[in-house]
């Protein structure tokens, strides 16, 4: 095996050049990137489609804070801010935080770090971006039709029986992309399970993909109930089957407990993967193990399954009983507590480390920051009497976007920029990774911590026009939106550019200790030359520098 | 007893201490329960601060001071501490306890009924886009709720299509307004003024424009203004015409047709005994179900013959029916 600790930081001038053979210049024609069945290819494939739903999503956004910037609804008409918020808020969740992590740098990562030359279904693989590419377009279809103004939660009985938009195509798109949630979860349980190098226990395994076995629990889990629910949903639409709607006999109550079932965990997917993540961020550029490694690991087990008895608590004001909020609430304190205790093992990581603030670290600990004031604030909702005042203003609109943007697109970037040279083979300009990473960190407390006051204030959410006094506030969060609108544009713009015309990585710029690291950047199409082996723990570095393999 | 409340007294004053320079950022306060809301929160606020400063200040002084290159001591770096983890984990466990049993505290006192019971029931309808709220005896307003100060009011709230949710800010309070259903959600108002209400739950294209104000008066401005539109007719009586126009009266009238159906004087609030075993209480929701879907729950002693009404009745007309079946006294 490489000896990595003889690897110089910097790569002498013979190391500069990229291997001869990879998995990017294999083959280059069409055929070979819509057909291939390598995972790194289906990741780049998968990056390519999120990208574009998250550039149309994040759009929408800025259309809708420039909306805000005054109070009264003069950019645009209440009905296209409805639908705004809506495609803002289906194409965000389901197009792109939700597949981000998983789909990208876990199809990426996910073989190389066990040592495996694939996942275990790589053709299953190539299906599911297919299913998600269709139901994306099916989603956009919508859009061209007119766009949904139901918001992302399609809440009954609006969404079957009085809005005006087109419901079914974007409920439809949204079931299709379900199925590819299902099997790229179900392909990294087994891969997991069945493809780890030899030596790989599971005690052994790297942080990220325990979070990510524990995601993909979830994934398989939970989204069969939003299959479901949105199958009601559109026969009650299109056929009048009364579920939903009590004219029809229905509970619009029953469509809320099956919507959040699925969603609350799926909150899940959409934090579970950017933590573990900034595990592998830390303990890379802290040089050293993470703290409590096994804590870490068992807390993501842990808030997948809590994740699955909350959901109520989206439900405090809906018309449940004062005994169910009392439940609920209570469990949702459970998942408090582990998520709690990360944070503290993340920041107990950094005691006596080997500090070095590369962009994926600057990442990484505005990660920290941004989710223990997300974690925080979620504390403000889950108390009953508080909730009542908080729920539907712009205080929860703070809250997720502080977990979901701030803790996953914060999780996702710093990931991006950490598995990029083994992604391209190629570095970016350090200096604008840097850069951007303070930029976001800067732009997104502008826009969002307003909003916390905001939503206090009483302002509701998805509101076109709202009342002056809380004009100050909002055009401050304009101001944020915009600073971070420059954020995400910019590493679009340099890491594109890298990936041609970058300075050559190595194998191991970072000097990390996991396996993919191990082999060269880009990696050959079969990953590993010869299967590793592995004899030490993660992160262990002793064992690095021993260079064994 | 009062020396035992006194920390607890402390703990109030220095919260209501620690809001006042930030009064800009509150919504102003229109009861004791948006008080204690207050202090609540500020409380969270002051530990949510404390502890982001911590991990803030830990990772800062940390990233400075084992910054790669600079001389600090690294050897042996702990991969755990049991002592330090069960502290870490048990703090946020017993903060959890705490924040619970508050929040669990304001949140049952918004469904237990004052001692000394309301003073008066109002009912609301939310229909795209507007609120309807009835006095029983007084008139019907839309987008405004005039209440009397001092007086605790509950409402009684629902929706003619879909989901809406009331919400009054200077109250902390709101509930969701869901047809089919009567939610409720009460107050006691403890100063006059005018203060927003909003619709709460997205509900279609003027969700934003869904707007109300409560009016907040003397009790006995309040009741000249009751009176003075109760002239042009009020909810019961409205309520009386419809329970003949529909022919209730035909059944239920008090000389008793050729039908035996039961008397409906009095029946608000009374358990009524069913054919099916068992009791219902005759609550809002009871009677919109007995007059929607009689078959559903037949009074014990009857024939199941009372025609249904769904179709013939909106929901403005459901609580003026209900107003006045519950004005309707025992002789
Ligand atoms: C054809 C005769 C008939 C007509 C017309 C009729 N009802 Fe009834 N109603 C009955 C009978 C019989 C019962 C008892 C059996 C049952 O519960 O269905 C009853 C029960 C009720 C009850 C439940 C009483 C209890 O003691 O719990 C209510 C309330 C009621 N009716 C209201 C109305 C109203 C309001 C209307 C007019 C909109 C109306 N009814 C019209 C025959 C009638
Ligand atoms: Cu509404
Ligand atoms: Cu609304």
């Amino acid at each position: 095996m490489n000896n990595i600790a003889s690897m110089p930081a910097s790569p002498p001038a013979e190391a500069a050049r990229l291997p001869a053979r990879h998995y990017l210049n294999e083959a280059h024609t069409l055929r070979s990137w819509f057909l291939t069945t390598d995972h790194k290819r289906i990741a780049l494939l998968f990056l390519a489609s999120i990208t574009v739903f998250f550039l149309i999503a994040g759009v929408a956004a800025l259309l809708m804070r420039l909306e805000l910037l005054t109070p009264e609804g003069d950019l645009v008409q209440a009905e296209t801010y409805n639908r705004l918020f809506t495609l803002h808020g289906v194409l965000m969740v389901w197009f792109f935080l939700i597949p981000s992590i998983p789909t990208v740098l876990g199809n990426f990562a996910i073989p190389m770090m066990l040592g495996a030359r694939d996942l275990a279904f790589p053709r299953l693989n190539l299906i599911s971006w297919y299913l998600f590419v269709g139901g994306g377009t099916l989603t956009l279809y919508s859009l061209i039709k007119g766009g949904v103004d139901t918001g992302w939660t399609f809440y009954t009985p609006y969404s079957t029986l009085y809005s005006n938009s087109a419901v079914l195509s974007t409920v439809a798109g949204v079931f299709v992309s379900g199925f590819s949630s299902i099997l790229t979860g179900l392909n990294f349980i087994v891969t997991i399970h069945t493809l780890r190098a030899r030596g790989l226990t599971w005690f052994r395994l790297p942080l990220f993909i325990w979070s990510m076995y524990a995601t993909s629990l979830i994934l398989v889990l939970a989204t069969p109930v939003l299959a479901i629910t949105l199958l009601l949903l559109a026969m009650e639409r299109f056929f009048g089957f009364g579920f939903f709607d009590p004219r029809l006999g229905g509970d619009p109550l029953l469509f809320q407990h099956l919507f959040w079932f699925y969603s609350h965990p799926a909150v899940y997917i959409m934090i579970l993967p950017g933590m573990g993540v900034v595990s592998e961020l830390v303990a890379a550029f802290s040089r050293r193990r993470v703290f409590g490694y096994k804590v870490v690991a068992f807390s993501s087990l842990a808030i997948a399954v809590y994740g699955f008895l909350v959901w109520g608590h989206h439900m405090f004001v809906a018309g449940q009983s004062p005994y169910a909020g009392l439940v609920f609430s209570a469990l949702s304190y459970l998942v408090a507590i582990p998520s709690a205790i990360k944070v503290f093992n993340w920041t107990a990581t950094l005691y006596k480390g080997d500090i070095s603030l590369d962009t994926p670290m600057l990442y990484a600990l505005g990660f920290i920051g941004l989710f223990t004031i997300g974690g925080l604030t979620g504390l403000f909702l889950a108390a009953l009497g508080l909730d009542v005042h908080l729920t539907d203003t712009y205080f929860v609109v703070a809250h997720f976007h502080f977990i979901m943007v701030g803790g996953m697109v914060m999780g996702y970037l710093g990931g991006i920029h950490y598995w990029w040279p083994k992604i391209s083979g190629r570095l970016y300009t350090e200096w604008m990774g840097r850069f951007s990473a303070i930029t976001a960190f800067v732009g997104f407390n502008l826009t969002f911590l307003p909003q916390f006051l905001a939503g206090y204030l009483g302002m509701p959410r998805r509101y076109w026009a709202y009342a002056p006094e809380y004009q100050v506030l909002n055009v401050m969060s304009t101001l944020g939106a915009s600073i971070l609108g420059v954020a995400y544009a910019f590493p679009l713009i340099y890491l594109t550019w890298s990936f041609w015309k970058g300075q050559v990585a190595g194998p191991n710029p970072w000097e990390a200790t996991g396996l993919e690291w191990r082999t060269p950047s880009p990696p050959p199409t079969h990953n590993f030359e010869t299967p590793p082996r592995v004899t030490g723990e993660a992160y262990e570095r002793s064992h690095a520098a021993r260079g064994e393999a | 007893m009062k020396d035992m409340l006194s920390p607890w007294q402390a703990l109030w004053e220095l919260l209501r201490w620690a809001k006042r320079p930030f009064a800009a950022l509150f919504p102003p306060v229109l009861s004791e329960h948006a008080d204690g809301v207050d202090s609540f929160y500020m409380f969270l606020v002051g530990m949510s601060t404390f502890f982001s400063l911590l991990i803030a200040g830990l990772i800062v002084f940390f990233a400075v001071r084992y910054a790669r290159g600079r001389k600090a001591d690294r050897t042996r770096p702990p991969e755990s501490n049991l002592v330090l983890e069960i502290v870490w984990s048990t703090v946020p466990l017993v903060l959890s306890v705490v924040i619970f049993f508050w929040g669990a505290r304001l949140y049952l006192r918004l469904f237990t009924e004052p001692l000394g019971g309301y003073g008066e029931v109002v009912y609301v309808v939310g229909k795209q886009w507007m609120w309807k709220v009835q006095h029983p005896q007084g008139p019907m307003e839309i987008g405004a709720l005039h209440a009397p100060m001092g007086i605790p009011i509950r409402l009684v709230m629902t929706s003619q299509d879909v989901i809406h949710d009331f919400s009054i800010p200077a109250l902390r309070i709101k509930r969701d307004v869901v047809p089919g259903r009567y939610t409720s959600l009460w107050f006691q108002a403890t100063r006059t003024g005018e203060f927003p209400i909003y619709c709460s739950e997205y509900c279609g294209t003027l969700h934003s424009q869904m707007l109300g104000k409560l009016v907040i008066q003397s009790p006995a401005a309040y009741a000249a203004w009751l009176a003075q539109g109760a002239a042009a007719g009020t909810a019961i009586q409205a309520g009386e015409r419809l329970f003949t126009s529909l022919g209730c009266g035909g059944c239920h009238g008090a000389e008793g047709g050729a039908i035996r159906a039961p008397q409906l004087a009095g029946i608000f609030g009374r358990p009524v005994p069913l054919q099916s075993d068992g009791f219902a209480t005759a609550d809002e929701a009871y009677l919109r179900e007995s007059i929607l879907f009689p078959g559903r729950k037949v009074v014990a002693g009857y024939a199941p013959v009372m025609p249904t009404f769904a179709g013939q009745i909106n929901e403005e007309q459901m609580v003026e029916l209900i107003a006045y079946l519950r004005s309707l006294r025992l002789p």
